[in-house]
C-alpha cells in the first residue's frame, strides 16, 4: 500500500516524527485490556491494527486519541485540533444531512468561512457524495455513511487519521473506495492508523501490529511478519493428525516448526494470514512464545 | 408468553434504575403528595401600620400572623410592602376612619383564608383586596402555569440531547474533537433557548388575551427572571441527560423532577401550607422562584429589588445546574484511567465489542 514501510517496532526514540504508543497498559477494573502494547506510525504512513473481536483494538485506538489513559507507557499524538477520528459508531449524526454533517465537523475544527465551503465541496467530490449532499446521513448506505465519518474527520486535514473499522459491515466496492480515500490521505502526508479484522486489509498496510487479548501477537510489517515464521507450511488434500493444521479453502493447512512433514504435503509460500494463525498456534502451544517479526 | 414475560423480567432486571424508581417513587410521591397537598392556609402574613399599629397588632385573630408593625406608615406604604411581597395582609389603622385590611389577591389562598376571618368577625374593617381584586384563579394560575410550560418543554427536550448522542456513537466522536465541556453544555442548550424564549412569548401573549391576566409590571424585569429561570429549566434538561444510559431514563428522571415542581413551588399549593419535613424541597426548585416572580411583576407591579431574592435564586441554581453538568460533561469526556467516553454501562458495553 501506501507510505515508506517504516516499521511499527522502531523505538519511539528513532522516529524524529511520528504519533503512537509506547509499552501502554491498560486495565478495566480486574480485566487487562492492553498489556504493554507499542504502536508508532509515520507520516505518510498507514498502520493496521489487526485481531479479533475483544483483542483490544479499540482500546488502543482509543488510548492513541486520548479518551482512554493507560495504566502504564507513554503516547505520542497531535493537538487535538490535527488528530481526525472515526469511531466505530461510525460517528455521523443521522438527523443531519451530508453537507450539515460537514459543515457541524468543519466549524468543530475551527474551519470557516470560504475555506470550509470549498473544503466541502472537495470532499464531498471525494467520496462521490456531491449529489446525496442534502441526503440524511441516516438514509445514506453503510459504505456512504463510513465516507462521510471519514471526510468529516478528514476536513482539517489533520496529522493523525484513526480509523475504527472503517470497512467492517462495508460492501467491497465501498471498501475498494475506503481504501482508496485512505491510500489517497496517506498519499498527502496522513499518518494514518486503523483497526480492521480483514487480513487482506492489513497486507496493504506498510505496517502491521496484530493484537491477541490484549497482547503484541506480531508486530512489523507484512513480509517481515511472513519472513518471521519459523519452520515450513504445507498444503494437504487430507487433514493431518496434528495440532497446528487448519482448514483453508477444500484443502489443509499444516505448520510443521521443525519443517518435518508427511511425504504428501507440499511446501508452499505462507501469506500474512496464515502468518497470523501461526502466530497464534505458536503462542498457544506448549511452551510457545510470541513470534518476532 | 412465558418466554416474552422472562425476556421483558431479565431487560427490566438489567435497568436497576427504572426497577429503583418503580418501587421507591410510589412511596416518594405518596409521602410529598401526603404532606404538600394543602389547600388550607393557617397563618396569614400581615402587617399592621397607622397610629394605633402596636394595639390593633395586638387584638388581630391567630390567623393573622404579624410579622411587622410601623405606626409611622400610610396606606402607600402598606400597600407598597404587600406589592414587594413582604406579607400578604395590611392593616392600616388612622385616627378617626375605619380600619382598611389590605389583602394581596396575588396569594390566592392566603387572601382567602384572610377574608373569611375578616367575615366572620364583626368589627367595622374594610377590607381592600389588591392586584387581583376578583380573586381570579386564572390570574394566579397562569402566570405559574407559564413557567410549567416552560420547565416542561425545556427540560424534557435537553435532557435526550446528550444521551441521545452516547447511544448513537457521536458522544465518542465529541470526546476527540477540540471542544471544551463548556462548549458541549452552551452548545447543547442554546438552541433550546431560543425555542423556549419563543414558547415564552407565546404562552404570555395567549395569557393575557385569552384568560385576561394583567401584566403590570416591568417587561424587563420579568425577561430577566425568565431567561434566568430557562437558564436553570435547560440546564436541569442537560444534568438529567448526562447521568442518563438512555432516553428512556432520561425521560423518567425529567418527569420525576417536574412532578416536585408542579406539587412544591407554590403553584398549585400554598407553599407555607406544605409541611416544613418536605417544604425545603421546594425551595431547591426554580419554579418555586418564577412562581414568585412571575406573579410578582404580572400582577402586583413587583419592582426589580423586591425580587432579588427569587432573581438570586435562580442565578445560584443555574451556576450549580451548569457546574455540575459541566463537571458531567469532563467526566464523559475528558481521558480517564482506563476508560472510554460514553458514561459506565456504554464503557462496559463498547470494552466488551473492543
Amino acid at each position: 500500500m501506501t507510505g515508506a514501510g517504516r516499521s511499527t517496532t522502531r523505538s519511539p526514540e528513532d522516529l524524529a516524527t511520528g504519533w503512537g504508543v509506547d509499552g501502554v497498559s491498560v486495565h478495566f477494573g480486574h480485566v487487562l485490556a492492553l498489556d504493554r502494547v507499542s504502536l508508532w506510525v509515520g507520516e505518510g504512513q498507514v498502520t493496521a491494527v489487526v485481531g479479533a473481536d475483544g483483542a483490544g483494538k479499540t482500546t488502543l485506538l482509543r488510548t492513541l486519541v486520548g479518551t482512554v489513559r493507560p495504566d502504564g507507557g507513554r503516547t505520542r499524538r497531535p493537538a487535538k485540533t490535527r488528530i481526525g477520528y472515526v469511531s466505530a459508531g461510525p460517528g455521523v449524526y443521522r438527523d443531519l444531512t451530508v453537507s450539515e454533517n460537514l459543515a457541524f465537523a468543519a466549524g468543530a475544527y475551527g474551519v470557516r468561512g470560504r475555506g470550509a465551503r470549498d473544503r466541502i465541496e472537495a470532499l464531498l467530490g471525494r467520496i462521490e457524495l456531491t449529489a446525496a449532499r442534502r441526503r440524511l446521513a441516516g438514509r445514506l448506505s453503510g459504505g456512504e455513511r463510513q465516507k462521510l465519518a471519514l471526510a468529516m474527520a478528514v476536513i482539517h486535514e489533520p496529522e493523525l487519521l484513526v480509523l475504527d473499522e472503517p470497512t467492517t459491515g462495508v460492501d467491497p466496492v465501498s471498501r475498494a473506495e475506503l481504501w482508496r480515500l485512505i491510500g489517497g490521505l496517506a498519499a498527502h502526508g496522513t499518518a494514518v492508523v486503523m483497526a480492521t479484522t480483514y487480513v487482506d486489509e492489513a497486507e496493504r498496510a506498510a505496517s502491521v501490529l496484530v493484537l491477541l487479548r490484549g497482547r503484541t501477537l506480531l508486530i512489523g510489517t507484512p513480509q517481515s511478519m511472513v519472513g518471521s515464521i519459523p519452520g515450513e507450511l504445507y498444503e494437504l488434500a487430507e487433514r493431518p493428525s496434528s495440532p497446528f493444521a487448519w482448514r483453508q479453502g477444500a484443502s489443509w493447512r499444516l505448520w510443521s516448526p521443525d519443517g518435518a512433514a508427511p511425504p504428501e504435503a507440499r511446501l508452499i509460500e505462507p501469506s500474512l494470514e496464515d502468518a497470523l494463525v501461526i502466530g497464534q498456534l505458536a503462542l498457544e502451544a506448549p511452551g510457545g512464545s510470541e513470534l518476532a517479526a | 408468553m412465558l418466554a416474552m414475560a422472562l425476556k421483558e423480567l431479565r431487560q427490566l432486571g438489567r435497568d436497576r434504575r427504572t426497577v429503583a424508581m418503580m418501587i421507591v417513587l410510589p412511596v416518594v410521591l405518596l409521602v410529598i403528595f401526603g404532606y404538600a397537598a394543602r389547600f388550607d392556609v393557617t397563618s396569614v402574613s400581615t402587617i399592621v401600620a397607622g397610629p394605633n399599629a402596636e394595639g390593633v397588632a395586638r387584638t388581630l385573630p391567630d390567623r393573622f400572623n404579624v410579622i411587622a408593625t410601623h405606626a409611622d406608615w400610610n396606606r402607600d406604604q402598606a400597600e407598597d410592602a404587600l406589592r414587594r411581597g413582604q406579607a400578604t395582609v395590611g392593616w392600616v389603622t388612622s385616627n378617626g376612619r375605619p380600619t382598611v385590611v389590605l389583602v394581596d389577591g396575588s396569594n390566592l389562598f392566603g387572601a382567602q383564608s384572610a377574608l373569611r376571618v375578616l367575615a366572620a368577625s364583626s368589627g367595622t374593617v374594610r377590607p381592600e383586596i389588591l392586584f387581583n381584586p376578583n380573586l381570579e384563579t386564572s390570574y394566579v394560575m397562569v402566570p405559574a402555569l407559564m413557567g410549567m410550560i416552560l420547565v416542561f418543554i425545556g427540560t424534557v427536550a435537553t435532557s435526550l440531547g446528550v444521551v441521545r448522542e452516547r447511544q448513537t456513537g457521536t458522544l465518542e466522536q465529541l470526546a476527540v474533537m477540540p471542544f471544551r465541556a463548556r462548549d458541549i453544555f452552551l452548545g447543547k442548550i442554546l438552541p433550546y433557548f431560543g425555542v423556549a424564549i419563543v414558547d415564552l412569548v407565546i404562552v404570555v401573549i395567549a395569557g393575557l388575551l385569552i384568560f385576561r391576566v394583567p401584566f403590570n409590571g416591568s417587561v424587563p424585569v420579568f425577561a430577566l427572571g425568565a431567561i434566568l429561570f430557562l437558564f436553570v429549566a435547560l440546564g436541569m434538561g442537560v444534568l438529567i441527560s448526562t447521568v442518563s444510559q438512555n432516553q428512556g431514563q432520561a425521560i423518567q428522571l425529567a418527569i420525576m423532577t417536574l412532578l416536585p415542581q408542579i406539587l412544591l413551588s407554590g403553584m398549585i399549593f400554598p407553599l407555607d401550607s406544605v409541611a416544613i419535613g418536605v417544604r425545603w424541597i421546594g425551595y431547591l426548585l426554580p419554579l418555586t422562584y418564577f412562581v414568585q416572580i412571575a406573579r410578582g411583576v404580572m400582577l402586583r407591579a413587583a419592582p426589580l429589588d423586591s425580587l432579588l431574592l427569587p432573581m438570586a435564586m435562580l442565578a445560584v441554581l443555574g451556576v450549580i445546574v451548569s457546574g455540575l453538568s459541566v463537571l458531567r460533561f469532563n467526566r464523559d469526556l475528558a481521558p480517564a484511567g482506563g476508560r472510554a467516553p460514553g458514561g459506565r454501562a456504554a464503557r462496559r458495553r463498547s470494552e466488551a465489542a473492543a
